[in-house]
């Protein structure tokens, strides 16, 4: 066991792609209206702050996300509160030097709506807002890449949890909040700038893991090399529907 | 041994697999002991009859103990089932003693292995109190609850939660059924296992002859609900449900159950079953056997649409086993289906009869989007839902718990 992944990113160094997952633990706070939700912004630990922006991701979900977060997925689903949720929606965590000042923006614009409000907008008992936590555990895939060029061909192949750990975690982990992809061909310069900028410029608030794996892939065939691998998420067919249909 | 992770490869694919083996040689030679009520019968039994061969072939000492009762115990720990469930039911102290002297009885005889493990998983509250009666344990003790916690009938909360609250951590299968515990209350959903026969692919044979062993007529749409006859599970609201759908267009309705030999209540809510069905050709109440698993998977995947329209529910593996099949589901509104029945997605949600008929109705009418909602269904199920999905859970669960549950798990060989 070591304690971290290696900083495989150094120049000319190999890519070692890692691998996670997420352990999911409730918090214990929960809250049915609008109030309760402030205390709970209030008390939980920042790493709940953290898993709602973007531990999220990890978690099973079906389709795109139409709001950046769940605290204001919560506020439109669950409150009807539909500017709220636009504006928690608005919030982004990388405006904010730490978890405790994203905290407290966000007690700011909950706090904004409930001084407007005649009574406090309140959930239906089977839809109150459960603050949880993350626990990573990242882990090896046993992929290294060697060159830049090989990326197109590797990304497709890649698990959501490598995506994850490389592009998300990477912002929390590392001293200058940069993804690994970018850290890594940064070595390489000059010839990668122009996909260096293209994934900073890259918005991953409303996308799935899957779909950022499909963006991230979409900016790496820019660069020359092999392409055409074949997706990691290839679903077997199921015999009897094959045969039914 | 190795091999039974192979085989699962093709299912799942070779990342997951990868990810079990450099999980399992962390903690490999650990001693584990997963310890519930019954061998045979109902969703724990069946993950645990392949979560424990997985386990033991990444190279963990796992063994699964069953604890006995006579039928005043298991009178008494339905009652906990169903007030935990929300039933305000006041359990006499007299049943309440003799839990406790069932489960004193029970520790003499396991203490010595739970005592020496590593890792002890006591699954539902029936097998609670074991760690009380361990004083000298050395392991780490997680009390795994599949239950539907999220309105508990306090009292009997309050009961339960003394034997529970001093273990290492406790699991639950979703949000909603944390409750206040001194520990970590880790949130792991259930699984299927895409290899069991009950979930196995079928050739279109077997599930006509499925279909012909129980006088199904292929000409007419079939709903299909597999569980036991439990009120929770509202088999006399799928009845309902089917009257409504069946005055407009022909359907038939199968609901298949089977027995646990931890639910006295079984029998006479099979009765009612029976009663509310009589008459109607078109509905078929089939009581199998607990090791019919491939008549199960054969009629799910005869089924035109799957129901589950549960009152409460812990998680529904019925539910995830028929969207591996590429069955939408049309659920009861509650619990773990929630978390499978991506509402207009991949099923319906439903709080009544009538909306279950209503949705049957509009499925069975729109074939494209049933057969739409049937895939994204079985993709849901592959990405979320399987057993190595949750093996990697308890493997991540176990190591993180060695490590003093620190906010991250660095896992590297």
């Amino acid at each position: 066991m070591k304690p971290h992944l290696p900083p495989a990113q150094s120049s000319q160094a190999p890519f070692v792609v890692g691998d996670c997952a997420l352990m999911t633990i409730a918090t214990g706070t929960k809250a049915q209206n609008l109030r309760e939700f402030r205390e709970g912004l209030l008390k939980v630990p920042s790493s709940s702050i953290y898993h709602h922006f973007w531990g999220r991701l990890l978690t099973p979900r079906f389709d795109e996300p139409e709001y950046s977060n769940d605290f204001a997925a919560w506020a439109y689903w669950a409150l009807h509160e539909k500017a709220l949720a636009e504006r928690l929606s608005a919030v982004d965590p990388s405006d904010y030097d730490d978890l405790e000042e994203l905290r407290l923006a966000l007690v700011d614009i909950v706090e904004i709506t409930l001084d407007v409000r005649e009574s406090v907008p309140s959930a239906r008992s089977d839809q109150m807002f459960h603050f949880l936590r993350g626990k990573l555990v990242v882990m090896d895939s046993e992929v290294t890449i060697e060159h830049p060029d090989q990326l197109p061909m590797v990304l497709p192949g890649l698990s959501t949890g490598s995506v994850y750990y490389h592009f998300i975690d990477a912002r929390r982990r590392t001293p200058d909040k940069c993804d690994d992809f970018c850290t890594w061909l940064r070595g390489w310069e000059p010839d990668y700038d122009r996909v260096i900028t293209r994934l900073r410029d890259l918005d991953p608030f409303f996308s799935s893991l899957k779909e950022m794996r499909r963006l991230l892939t979409a900016i790496f065939a820019e660069l020359p090399g092999d392409r055409g691998a074949s997706g990691a998420d290839t679903l077997p067919p199921t015999r009897v529907a094959m045969e039914n249909s | 041994m190795n091999d039974v992770l192979s085989t699962y490869e093709p299912a799942v694919g070779a990342q997951m697999v990868a990810q079990l083996r450099q999980l399992g040689k962390v903690l490999q030679g650990a001693r584990v002991v997963h310890v519930n009520s019954t061998r045979y019968g109902g969703g724990v039994a069946e993950i645990l009859h392949k979560l424990i061969p997985i386990k033991q072939a990444l190279g963990l000492d796992t063994s699964w103990e069953v604890i006995n009762g006579d039928a005043a115990f298991y009178e008494c720990t339905k009652s906990f089932h169903n007030a935990l469930q929300g039933d305000r039911i006041d359990i006499p102290p007299t049943l309440l003693e003799h839990f406790e002297a069932t489960n004193r009885r029970n520790a003499d005889e396991l203490r010595a292995t739970l005592e020496d493990a590593d890792f002890v998983f006591i699954h539902d509250p029936q097998p609670a109190p074991l760690l009380a009666l361990c004083p000298d344990r050395r392991g780490k003790w997680i009390w795994r609850c599949h239950i539907d916690l999220s309105h508990p009938y306090r009292r009997v909360w309050r009961y339960v939660r003394r034997w529970v609250r001093d273990y290492d951590a406790s699991v639950f299968s979703l949000p909603e059924f944390s409750q206040e515990l001194p520990h970590p209350q880790y949130l792991i959903p259930p699984s299927i296992d895409p290899l069991s026969d009950k979930n196995m692919d079928l050739t279109a044979r077997e599930v006509t002859e499925t279909r012909e062993r129980f006088g199904l007529d292929p000409e007419i749409p079939l709903l299909v609900q597999v569980s036991r006859f439990d009120r929770f599970k509202d088999p006399l609201g799928v009845i309902a449900a089917h009257k409504l759908i069946d005055k407009v267009a022909p359907t038939q309705l199968v609901l298949a159950g089977g027995e646990a030999t931890d639910d006295p209540e079984g029998a006479l809510v099979l009765e009612e079953v029976m009663e509310a069905a009589a008459g109607n050709d078109r509905v078929h109440v089939l009581m199998l056997p607990p090791d019919a698993h491939r008549t199960i998977n054969a009629l799910q995947r005869a089924a035109d649409i799957v129901i589950q329209k549960s009152i409460k529910e812990g998680f529904g593996l019925t539910v995830a086993e028929a969207m591996w099949k590429g069955k939408p589901v049309i659920g009861g509104d509650t619990g773990g289906i929630r978390l499978q029945v991506v509402d207009h997605y991949t099923g319906f949600l439903v709080n009544t009869p009538e909306g279950a008929a209503l949705r049957a109705r509009y499925l069975l009418h729109r074939r494209d989007l049933l057969h739409e909602m049937g895939e994204r269904a079985r993709r849901h199920i592959w990405e979320n839902f399987l057993i190595t999905r949750h093996v990697r859970d308890y493997l991540s669960l176990m190591i993180g718990l060695r490590m003093n549950n620190q906010e991250r798990i660095e896992v590297r060989t």
